[in-house]
């Protein structure tokens, strides 16, 4: 079949609505970004907080996560690939044994997650990981 | 939970290896109580070894279920608990005046349903026990099958024979429905042509997609899944296992998916009960 | 779940100054605001619990703000170290304005 420019027109407008339709709603990069300088006051460096979680999440509707931070007076947890970035935020005091809190996430896909850290002396610390998502076809 | 920043990086070694995201030699424990997930299948057994569901799931998932407190599902069994010191129908009568305590009464129920009703002489699951007997004792109406309160009630008797053996009748009255079960279990439906036992007899343990199958054994019912992120009857189960093979699904409470449950009760004889569990 | 409830872990004992662990659980479907109903193809309104304090007589001991992609039946767990005998109140504070609240006393020695 010879393909005519209408055809491949109509082809070109099918791929991209395709492409559309396949687009992930997922947060942007640029939203993680202003997600994490809001909360930092800029771009924290690596290292010094913990980010506990499985690498592979048998459902992405409850993901086991805990963090920890020494000297952190806070501790955000966001999610890069879900709708919106924003997940949690674990607020220390003098009373707390330590800057450690656990919870239960959701996560729309396999993605990465951080947490970012706010010492008591204003310093900032980060980290971030992968966390593969299972998608189960089983079971309605 | 601490533990999980360590597994955390062990994993990391672990996947380097090889696909090892269950851990099918943990051992359940809950509170001290030690659980049989896994034991010698008799002769007549189609399996070679029986698995509970539970050594099917990964770490994290596993250690959900090891501690009450944890274990999203006990919310229900609380519920339940409430559910049965509550005056109901027309006798304003509750379960516990009665059944009294439910830890004495209800003691082994779970492990040994579904089971043949003398007076409806019919099988009875437990949901068709607790429904019998509100329309009989309490004059009050009966429990939608998938409702909360029929959830928390059967997840709160379930509780009461936790760590027993499954043990279930399958002579007498109850061998038609066996045998029914049984044919169930074997014959290929849907538009996919496929029978329970292509997936839970002859490929548990295999991934079918991401997912990890198991021998669909029915000793955690009802379950709490991260994935409904609440509560589901075994009959809800099986009818998102039949909606996967693009069958038309029986109705929770119908006759073949009680014949179906007490076939797959019998296939897991000697498992712990293990209500209410959680799995993925 | 029928009803919200709220569920703590707290040890009734604990010695002044070691570390306690505190677990906490509420009965909450969290809805995200995301999903859609399946029969309308509407939206379902967000209803999520979004703020969560833990209070030790009166002051506060850590607290956390919660986003829709926190799991139904939220699950927190922190720890503690305290000083002297006391009441710890949780609060849940909801959407819809609704706080839920639990206490529990602990023996420090």
């Amino acid at each position: 079949m010879q393909m005519t420019r209408r055809d491949l027109f109509a082809l070109a407008a099918g791929l991209a609505a395709a492409g559309l339709i396949r687009m992930p709603a997922h947060a942007d990069e640029a939203k993680v970004e202003a997600a994490i300088k809001e909360f930092a006051g800029g771009m924290p460096e690596t290292g010094g907080v913990e980010l506990g979680a499985p690498e592979i999440a048998e459902n992405g509707n409850t993901v086991p996560i805990e963090v920890a931070a020494a000297g952190a007076t806070s501790i955000m947890i966001l999610a890069s690939g879900n709708p919106n970035p924003g997940v949690g935020t674990f607020h220390f005091t003098a009373m707390s044994a330590e800057s450690r809190a656990s919870t239960r996430i959701r996560l729309a896909q396999t993605q990465d997650v951080v947490a970012v850290a706010k010492m008591a002396d204003g310093s900032t610390k980060m980290a971030r990981r992968e966390i593969k998502v299972t998608i189960g076809g089983c079971g309605g | 939970m601490n533990k999980m920043i360590a597994f955390g990086a062990a994993a990391v070694v672990a996947l380097a290896i090889g696909q090892a995201t269950a851990d099918e030699e943990a051992e359940l424990v809950i509170d001290g109580q030690a659980f049989v997930t896994k034991l010698d299948a008799p002769d007549d057994s189609p399996l070679p070894e029986i698995l509970s569901g539970w050594r099917f799931r990964n770490s994290e998932t596993q250690e959900l279920q090891t501690d009450d407190f944890e274990n999203p599902a006990m919310i229900f069994a609380e519920y339940g608990e409430e559910l049965w010191a509550t005056a109901e129908g027309e006798t304003g009568k509750s379960c516990a005046d009665c059944h009294g305590d439910a830890s004495e009464s209800m003691r082994g129920l779970r492990a040994s349903m579904p089971r043949w009703h003398e007076g409806k002489d019919t099988l009875f699951t437990l949901e068709d026990h607790i429904n019998w007997s509100r329309e009989e004792h309490q004059k009050a109406k009966p429990w939608k099958w998938e409702s909360q309160e029929m959830l928390a009630m059967t997840a709160y008797i379930g509780l009461q024979s936790r760590g027993m053996p499954v043990a279930v009748k399958t002579d007498g009255k109850a061998a038609p429905w066996f045998e029914k079960g049984k044919e169930l279990y074997y014959t290929r439906v849907g538009q996919l042509d496929m029978a329970c036992a292509h997936c839970h007899e002859n490929n548990y343990g295999n991934m079918i997609r991401a997912d990890h199958l198991s021998q669909g054994q029915i000793n955690g019912f009802p379950v709490y899944r991260l994935k409904w992120q609440g509560m589901g009857s075994l009959h809800r189960r099986f009818k998102g296992c039949m909606d996967n093979i693009r069958a038309t699904p029986y109705k929770r409470g119908s006759d073949e998916f009680t014949a179906l449950e007490l076939y797959l009760a019998s296939r897991g004889q000697g498992l712990s009960v293990e209500t209410p569990s959680l799995r993925n | 779940m029928a009803n919200i409830k709220p569920r703590v872990k707290v040890p009734g004992k604990a010695k002044a100054g070691e570390a306690v662990t505190i677990k906490t659980l509420i009965s909450h479907p969290m809805e995200s605001g995301q999903r859609k109903d399946r029969k309308t193809g509407e939206l379902i309104p967000r209803k999520i619990i979004n703020k969560f304090v833990a209070t030790y007589n009166g002051e506060t001991a850590f607290s956390m703000d919660l986003e829709p992609a926190i799991s139904a039946n939220p699950y927190i767990e922190f720890s503690v170290k305290l000083a002297e005998s006391g009441t710890m109140r949780f609060e849940w504070t909801d959407d819809d304005g609704s706080v839920y609240d639990i206490e529990k006393e602990i023996q420090v020695a």
